[in-house]
């Protein structure tokens, strides 16, 4: 696949079950073009630097930091945004543990927490610390969210 | 955002990759391969990189190994940090990954990347030196096969256009008995003031660095000073220590005294539990 470097080329990209077609820069972000071609707000803008997580996204099933990936790099694969998630195990446990406050960075967290519940549903104690690190939250909901994850794993 | 355009490549062969690095390069276009680009990424979006194309490597199939052949473990510069981990293959270089940047960036950080990237850290390079690995290099002239210690022990030499295909690593050093260190200021997902990796043989105790200077690296001079059984282990470290072969490093993270303190405790910790195991 070759882009023109000084235009745009028009890609077709999977995303939540979908075939999207987006019009890209190659050097346009996963994120961005999520954001503000596909209307999928669910990922979020916090660092823009891989550091936060807050536009986490899973890409064939795992969770990729969506501002860490050239949208273009999503050809062929598999992509999921919160938006794709209804009603699964690890957003009803959200609730139940009351495992948000603001909420910006819900989107990141639960997207990791489906794939790690997902992938590895028998997963131990430091299994869900190293993927939960992966995540910041500024209004500490911390231990809710580590609840809410258990009781999904527990659940499994 | 990324304020600069440039153009992406996704080859499918290596032949390829190098004929539009170099097709790239002559158009005056400086070409970076692209392998997870979470560095590239992350500078170009602070403007402190420019480049008028990339050749993502993903799609090149010698790349995306990860198995043993001919008593050799075959690690593709294209293998993500997670994948090594998870496979087990090579333990030191899971546990030294595994705590290198979080887990959701290492689903996206490449070994190549990695070490051939412009982060003076390159954690995951410290395994491949321990087990005088190989590195399998492409350019316009050829594939070629040569120690690691040639070009990515210390400052990176990789010729202009040299694209990193694998890397191999004898059996037999696979499973000797290692440890891996890694302090930081303060959080767990930090760049590290000190990394030490350890690898123990019939000869004698490995190690490699970084963190500490602005190069990782292994020496052979510090691996006769440790290995000087004739010597305390307390006298030994601080020889290798005061004979400290590259500048210590004094930044925000941690001072040289401070590094030279934690060095001091984790070269004690390692070597302490090494004399404990036997080969």
């Amino acid at each position: 696949m070759i882009a023109n470097g000084t235009g745009k080329c028009e890609i077709q990209v999977l995303v939540n079950g979908e075939r999207r077609n987006v019009t890209i820069r190659s050097a346009d972000t996963l994120l961005r073009v999520l954001r503000e071609q596909l209307g999928l707000t669910g990922a979020k803008e916090g660092c823009e630097n891989g550091d936060c997580g807050a536009c986490t996204v899973l890409v064939d099933q795992l969770p990729i930091k969506s501002c860490m990936m050239l949208a273009i790099e999503a050809l062929g694969t598999t992509i999921t945004t919160i938006e794709g998630l209804h009603d699964t195990p690890i957003q009803r446990a959200f609730i139940d543990k009351f495992a948000f406050q603001c909420g910006f960075c819900t989107p990141g967290f639960i997207m990791v927490c489906h794939s790690l519940a997902s992938l590895y549903p028998n997963a131990s104690e430091e299994t869900i610390t190293e993927w939960l690190q992966s995540n910041i939250c500024r209004c500490t909901s911390y231990q809710e969210i580590r609840a809410a994850i258990e009781s999904v794993i527990a659940q499994s | 955002m990324i304020a600069f355009d440039f153009e992406y490549y996704k080859p499918a062969t290596i032949a390829e990759a190098v004929r539009l690095f170099s097709q790239a390069d002559a158009d005056g276009k400086e070409p970076l391969y692209y392998g997870g680009g979470t560095e590239i990424i992350s500078i170009a979006r602070l403007d402190q990189l420019h480049t008028g194309a990339v050749i993502d490597i993903k799609g090149i199939p010698e790349c995306n190994r990860l198995e043993f052949q001919n008593n050799q473990l075959v690690v593709g510069a294209a293998i993500t940090l997670t994948h090594l981990e998870t496979s087990g293959l090579f333990p030191l270089l899971g546990e030294t990954v595994r705590d290198t940047a979080d887990h959701t960036n290492r689903n996206k950080i490449t070994v190549g990347g990695n070490l051939c990237g412009k982060f003076i850290y390159r954690e995951a390079l410290l395994p491949f030196l321990l087990a005088d690995s190989q590195v399998v290099l492409a350019n316009e002239k050829g594939i070629r096969r040569i120690s690691i210690h040639q070009v990515f022990n210390g400052e990176p030499r990789l010729e202009k256009g040299d694209l990193l295909l694998q890397i191999l690593t004898d059996s037999r050093y696979i499973q000797l008995p290692f440890a891996t260190i890694k302090k930081t200021k303060l959080e767990k997902i930090d760049y590290p003031i000190v990394r030490v990796a350890g690898l123990k043989t019939n000869e004698g105790v490995r190690t490699a660095f970084s963190g500490v200077s602005v190069i990782p690296f292994r020496s052979l001079q510090i691996e006769d000073l440790l290995n000087n059984s004739s010597v305390s282990l307390e006298q030994r470290i601080e020889n290798v220590i005061s004979s400290w072969p590259v500048p210590i490093l004094s930044d925000i993270f941690a001072s040289e005294q401070y590094r030279k303190f934690v060095l001091h405790n984790t070269l004690s910790d390692i070597m302490t539990a090494f004399e404990r195991v036997s080969v």
